[in-house]
Formats: structure tokens, C-alpha cells, sequence
């Protein structure tokens, strides 16, 4: 392929000449022999595999039904989605519970807009809330204060990937902090300790660490003391995420100057005033789109649980397709699976780059 | 802050407003939670354990596994014990993380520089490629990909590949090479080439250095490592010969065959972390500034000098690091195999044996080890590779 006629910058057109859409396809896509090439082939790629696979998709597909054998027009099954939504959703909550589930989930956008949007109106009182949600929402979903308790094995679905998302996120933060300020610590001991820490957890794959955490957390505890399967698969994903998280606010830490470190010593404060009035303020502001790149990471490797066992949004897709009324229908499956996934992290990745093109902006006016 | 401390007093005073003082008690209070929580940890395991009836010790390495898996890439005699399987489990994992990341670098190089083209038609393509698969988990991939295998036609309806391999649901069935005698002066002529490129872009660059006339060394190096080895394999009278699957019933004879388990496992590895490494080289060759292009144009350089000695040059500075953890990354996400059962190292080791001996303690310290070291061997190697790039300055 001709890469390297793009590596010099084209100049300029002059000012009299007037772009129209011909000229623009002319050299956008037939530019030179080897453009052409490529254009004809990936048009000619176009046009055989999109037309089935649209079709496939959407003007033949299925939409509603009750088994397999409604699905009888040849395109996709999707009337394994709509019947079971509530299933890829909220797992096997009990239905007569599942208010509770909407409830968490319609404050969920409150509360993250006044952790992300600067301006709202009652913004001290959003993030008043916004801090309380956790708590709020494990109330709410588990029981207690007079709810009904609902076992956490009955959650699933969506609304399970999403407490495992939110909570190591949740969790990942201030542990993320405290390991990164250790590991920056000039006592040798703290630092040893927060550096064997990171390296081991960021050396070894998640899934170990899920296994050590499902199969050999119970043999750490007290005999007689049990814990529950999905709070055991949360300890393992908040300290895998503490440990990347870590990385990120120190590379931020590396990048305040020296001169705000010995400010800060020099106003008299104190270790953790210093950290807390001058240098995360800072650090923290300059990471965040590292702390949303990590978030997405974290989101997506939630979907290992199902390995241990638990029926997070891909675990109920992995049963939908083993189930013998729907058997056979795993590209469908798959494909909406993915598609949630998709929506949650690409807005994430999107929210990321804008971020940075402000941070940039900020730069560039001073 | 502790230059202060020591010049303002260098004795140390045994009160907490003293920093050297304060900061000796908070180690010794770290490292005493830290024990007193190993000793926690440890003395629980031990009384459970005893509870449950389970042997500690690494004894079980030597007893037989009595357990199969599908593919093994080293044959041990019958009965194989755990610690043989422990040896097939990771070379499976080596195996897969290897080909992947080989593999994941071509894709992400290719689907990086076709996003940076002016053609709108293969920038799309890649932007597609890359915003799409990236921002799906790797888990979801892997089994797509193996539903995607599964569904295909079975053995009578084999699809037929240019009439080389066969394709069916129970994986990909390619010729065999078989090694006859005299394989060996060909493999020598290929070791030969290698050498002779070698020497050649030694003498190449001492004589652009001093008298500034270039050689085309890489045209020269391909056709010498292509023609020599083709040239002996004629000569000594084709020493090597290929194994057909042939159709018989419901399998293949001979042949060999490529599970669909490793397809999927490596397909999905290389679409997923080729996503990443493509954007690192697109984000690497972009911050390469701008003036640097013009001088290298105005010095006369042809576009491809211009990527190989200006461009190039520079992106991998940017490149290398992040590519390493993308390379570390693969090879972790690689023990996602245990999904569909992928003969690898968590999944015969860790999964069939810990299950089998029930030392959950000593098979996960053994597999988190072995992470721990392919992860600290690949960082060794990356770090070297990356001082070698690195911008020398005096």
C-alpha cells in the first residue's frame, strides 16, 4: 500500500481554489494508483458482506416470541433478547422486588452528572448525594431499614456488571491514592511494601487473582466464617483496580514540578495537608483521562466473573445460549451482549477525549 | 522536606513532633500490621486445611494427573503426571502468547498507518475496526469467536481452503511437514542467509557512513534469505514432504489439525490487542512533529527514507513502552482460554489440578509465579530493547 505519500504534509490549497465534494472524492479516493486500489477493494468488500449483513440484522430479523421455532424468516433471532431483557437486566432478582433495581439505576445519572458535569444547579447537594449513592444503592438492593433481603446470587445482568464496575471504581480511587502516595513515600519500608503490592497484583492476570479470591479466601477467614460469592469477586476486582489505579495518580504525581512540592514545605503544611491542599488537586486533574481509561478497562473485565461462576451480563448471555428453548442462537446473544458493553465504554472513551481537549485548552491559553 | 529535617537538627528526638522519629514508629507500625496480618492469614489457613483433610506440600507435582488434554505439544509416557502437565499447560500458554503477540503487532502496524491514510475509505475501515473491538472485553470476543467456529459446517461438509487445509467445526485441518533426510543443509542455507544479511547491513552502513553511498540492504537481505534456502531445497533433492488430510468417514488421516479452541483464543487476542497496539503506533508516528517531516522533505529524503531514518526512529521512543504493556497484557489475557477450554496453563494446572488435589494454596502460588516471571522476563526484554532506542544524549 502507498503509505508514505502522506507523510509529507499536503500544502495548503490556495485561496481562490473552491473544494467541492468531486474534487474531494477525486483525491480522497483515487489520489494516486495504489489509492485506487485500495478504494475499489474495500467499496467492492462494502458492498457484497453489507447488504446481507444489515439484512441479517434488522429487515429480516425476528423481534418477539416465546421459543426458537418462532423465529422463522431467516434473519437474526432477536426474540431471545426480548424475552428474556429482564433476565440480561437484572438477572433472577425477584420480580415483585425489582423496583428497587429501577430505583438504584434512574439515580445512578443523577448522581454521576454531578460528579462529571461542573454545572448543575444544587451542586453541593448532588455530590452530598452523589456521595451517599454507594450506600443508598447497597441498601437498597440487598435490604434492610425494613426491605426484604434479596441474596446477592439472585443479582445479575447488566445491573450485576454494574456493581462490579461502580464498586471497584468506588473502591479503586482512594486505595489507588493511598498506594500511590506510598509508593512515592521516602520510607523505605511503606514504599517496599506499596511496590510489591502493585507489582504483583499488575504481574499476574485478573483471572488468578479471582481464582485466589473465590477458591482461597475462604481458607484465609476464621473457620467458620463464610462470604458471600459475589462479595468475594469484589475484593479481588477492587484490589486488581487499586493496583492500576495506583500507576495512573502516580505517573500524575511524577508530573507536578518540584517547585509546588517545596511551596507547599515552605507555607508550613504538613505532609498531608500538602498532599491534599497542593498536589492531588493538581495530579488528580491532569490524570483524569487516565482514571476513565482505567475505569473502562475495569468495566470490561468485570465480565471475568462469570469464570467463578457469577451471572453478570455475559454470564446470562453464556446461559441464554445453553438453554434448550433457545440453543443455537449464540451470534444473536452475542451480538446485543456486546453492543450494551460497547455503548457503556465507548461514551466512556468519548467523555475521556473531551476531557483531554479541555485540559489541552487550559493549557494552551496560559 | 527531609533536607530540612537533616540540616536543622540531626539528632533525632524520641517525640512524635520529630519527622526522622515519626517516620521510623509508622514503618515499624507498617510493618507490623503486615505481619500480624500474614500471621492472621497463615495460621487460618493452616486450621482450615486440617479442618478440611487437605495435604499441604508440593508432593502432588509427581503423582499422575489422570486427566487428557487435546493438544500437547511435548509427549510424556503414560501416566503423565501434574507437574508434566504443568509443563504442557504452559507451553500452550507460551505457544498462544507468542504467535498473538507477533501477530497483534503486524495488524495493529497495518491498521495504524491505514488510519492515518488520506484515503477516506481505509482510514474509515480502520477507525471502525479499531472503535468498535476495542471498546468490547476480550472474554466476550473469545467466545464469539469459538460460537463462530462451533457452528460450521461438520466433517462431510469440510470447506475446502485452495485445496490445501479443511475447515470444519472440529477445527482446521493443514498438511504435516515431514522432515527427510538432508532437511537439515536447507535450515543450514537458512542460518547462512540470515548471517550473510547480517554482514552485509554492517558493511552497508560502514560504507554510507564513509562515503555516503546508500546500499539497498533490505531488498538485497529478503531475496538472499528467500533464494538460498529455495535454491538448496531443489538442489538436495526436496528433503521435505507434506501430509494431506484426507477425508476418511467421520475424521481426517494425517494431517494435522489446529483446534477450534486456539483459533478462537487467537483470533480474538490479536483483533482485540491490535485495536490497542494501532492507535499506539497512529499516537507515536503523530508525535513526531511536524517540522521534523518538513526538514527531512527539505533535505531531500524520499517518503521512504523519511519513515525509516526521521520517523520511525522517533515514534518507537513513544512506542516502546506502551507496547510492552500491551505485550504483558496479551499474555495475561491469554489464561482467558480457562473459558473455553483451551489447554493453557490456568486451565490444565490451575483449573484440572487444583480441582484434582484440591491445594488451591500451592497451585495458584505456582501459576501466579509463572505470570510473575514470563511478565518481569517480557519487561527485561522491553527495557533493553527500549534503552536501545531510547534518545542518546551526552
Amino acid at each position: 500500500m502507498s503509505f508514505t505519500d502522506e507523510l509529507i504534509p499536503p500544502s495548503p490549497p490556495p485561496a481562490s481554489a473552491r473544494v467541492n465534494l468531486l474534487t474531494l472524492i477525486r483525491t480522497r479516493l483515487f489520489g494516486s494508483i495504489g489509492s485506487t486500489i485500495v478504494s475499489v477493494l474495500i467499496l467492492y468488500l462494502l458492498i457484497r458482506y453489507v447488504p446481507p449483513l444489515l439484512n441479517w440484522l434488522i429487515f429480516s430479523a425476528d423481534w418477539i416470541g416465546t421459543s426458537r421455532e418462532d423465529c422463522t424468516s431467516g434473519g437474526a433471532c432477536w426474540a431471545v433478547i426480548t424475552a428474556r431483557f429482564r433476565l440480561f437486566i437484572v438477572g433472577f432478582y425477584p420480580a415483585e422486588q425489582v423496583w428497587r433495581v429501577w430505583i438504584a439505576f434512574t439515580l445512578l445519572p443523577v448522581a454521576l452528572g454531578y460528579c462529571l458535569v461542573e454545572k448543575l444547579p444544587y451542586r453541593r447537594y448532588g455530590l452530598t448525594f452523589a456521595g451517599f449513592y454507594p450506600l443508598i444503592t447497597a441498601i437498597l438492593l440487598a435490604g434492610g431499614l425494613g426491605l426484604p433481603e434479596v441474596a446477592t446470587s439472585k443479582w445479575g445482568g447488566l445491573l450485576l456488571t454494574l456493581v462490579c464496575g461502580l464498586t471497584g471504581i468506588v473502591v479503586s480511587l482512594p486505595l489507588g491514592v493511598i498506594l500511590a502516595l506510598g509508593r512515592r513515600s521516602n520510607l523505605p519500608a511503606i514504599s517496599s511494601l506499596c511496590v510489591i503490592f502493585i507489582e504483583f497484583i499488575r504481574g499476574v492476570p485478573l483471572i488468578t487473582i479471582l481464582f485466589m479470591s473465590s477458591v482461597m479466601l475462604p481458607l484465609f477467614l476464621p473457620p467458620g466464617t463464610t462470604m458471600d460469592q459475589m462479595l468475594r469477586a469484589l475484593v479481588g476486582i477492587s484490589l486488581f483496580a487499586s493496583a492500576y489505579m495506583a500507576e495512573v495518580i502516580r505517573s500524575g504525581l511524577q508530573s507536578i514540578p518540584k517547585g509546588q512540592y517545596e511551596a507547599a514545605d515552605a507555607l508550613g503544611l504538613g505532609y498531608w495537608q500538602s498532599m491534599r491542599l497542593i498536589i492531588l488537586p493538581q495530579a488528580l486533574k491532569i490524570v483524569i483521562p487516565g482514571i476513565v481509561s482505567t475505569f473502562i478497562s475495569l468495566f470490561k473485565d468485570t465480565s471475568l466473573v462469570l469464570i467463578i461462576g457469577l451471572y453478570d451480563l455475559l454470564g446470562i448471555a453464556n446461559a441464554t445460549i445453553t438453554d434448550t428453548k433457545w440453543i443455537g442462537l449464540s451470534n444473536e446473544v452475542y451480538v446485543f451482549t456486546a453492543l450494551v458493553y460497547w455503548v457503556f465504554c465507548f461514551s466512556m472513551s468519548r467523555y475521556s477525549l473531551y476531557l483531554e481537549d479541555k485540559l489541552h485548552k487550559g493549557h494552551k491559553k496560559k | 522536606m527531609a533536607a530540612i529535617d537533616e540540616a536543622s537538627h540531626n539528632k533525632m528526638r524520641f517525640s512524635i513532633y520529630d519527622a526522622k522519629f515519626r517516620g521510623i514508629v509508622m514503618q515499624l507500625a507498617a510493618i507490623g500490621g503486615v505481619t500480624a496480618f500474614a500471621y492472621f492469614i497463615i495460621s487460618n489457613t493452616a486450621k482450615n486445611l486440617l479442618d478440611r483433610g487437605i495435604s499441604t506440600g508440593f508432593g502432588f507435582v509427581s503423582t499422575p494427573a489422570g486427566y487428557d488434554v487435546s493438544q500437547m505439544l511435548v509427549f510424556f509416557p503414560e501416566p503423565v503426571t501434574h507437574g508434566q502437565m504443568f509443563i504442557v499447560g504452559l507451553l500452550n500458554t507460551l505457544v498462544v502468547a507468542g504467535l498473538g503477540v507477533v501477530l497483534a503487532t503486524i495488524l495493529g502496524l497495518v491498521m495504524g498507518i491505514m488510519r492515518m491514510s488520506l484515503n477516506w475509505l481505509s482510514a474509515g475501515v480502520a477507525y471502525a475496526y479499531v472503535d468498535s473491538l476495542r471498546n468490547v472485553p476480550v472474554l466476550l470476543q473469545i467466545l464469539f469467536w469459538y460460537g463462530v467456529l462451533l457452528a460450521l459446517p461438520g466433517v462431510r461438509q469440510s470447506i475446502g481452503l485452495f485445496g490445501i487445509a479443511q475447515l470444519n467445526n472440529r477445527g482446521l485441518f493443514v498438511p504435516q511437514p515431514i522432515v527427510q533426510d538432508g532437511f537439515g543443509l536447507v535450515l543450514l542455507a537458512f542460518a547462512l542467509a540470515i548471517a550473510a544479511s547480517v554482514a552485509l547491513a554492517v558493511w552497508a552502513r560502514k560504507r554510507q557512513r564513509e562515503t555516503g553511498e546508500a546500499f539497498p540492504v533490505i531488498q538485497s537481505s529478503i531475496a538472499l534469505i528467500v533464494v538460498l534456502p529455495v535454491l538448496t531445497y531443489f538442489l538436495s533433492g526436496r528433503p521435505l514432504e507434506w501430509d494431506f488430510p484426507v477425508q476418511k468417514g467421520f475424521g481426517f488421516n494425517g494431517g494435522m489439525v489446529i483446534s477450534p479452541e486456539f483459533t478462537a483464543l487467537l483470533l480474538a487476542l490479536v483483533l482485540y490487542t491490535g485495536t490497542y497496539i494501532a492507535e499506539i503506533f497512529r499516537s507515536a508516528i503523530q508525535s513526531v512533529s511536524t517540522g521534523q517531516r518538513e526538514a527531512a522533505a527539505a533535505l531531500g529524503l524520499q517518503p521512504n527514507q523519511m519513515m525509516k531514518l526521521v520517523l520511525i526512529p522517533q515514534a518507537m521512543r513513544v512506542a516502546v513502552p506502551q507496547l510492552t504493556s500491551q505485550y504483558l497484557n496479551l499474555t495475561k489475557n491469554s489464561s482467558l482460554a480457562v473459558a473455553i477450554g483451551y489447554p493453557d496453563l490456568v486451565a490444565t494446572f490451575g483449573g484440572t489440578t487444583l480441582n484434582q488435589t484440591g491445594q488451591a494454596v500451592e497451585v495458584i502460588a505456582i501459576t501466579m509465579g509463572v505470570y510473575l516471571t514470563i511478565s518481569l522476563l517480557i519487561s527485561v526484554f522491553m527495557n533493553w530493547f527500549n534503552a536501545c532506542v531510547a534518545l542518546k544524549e551526552r
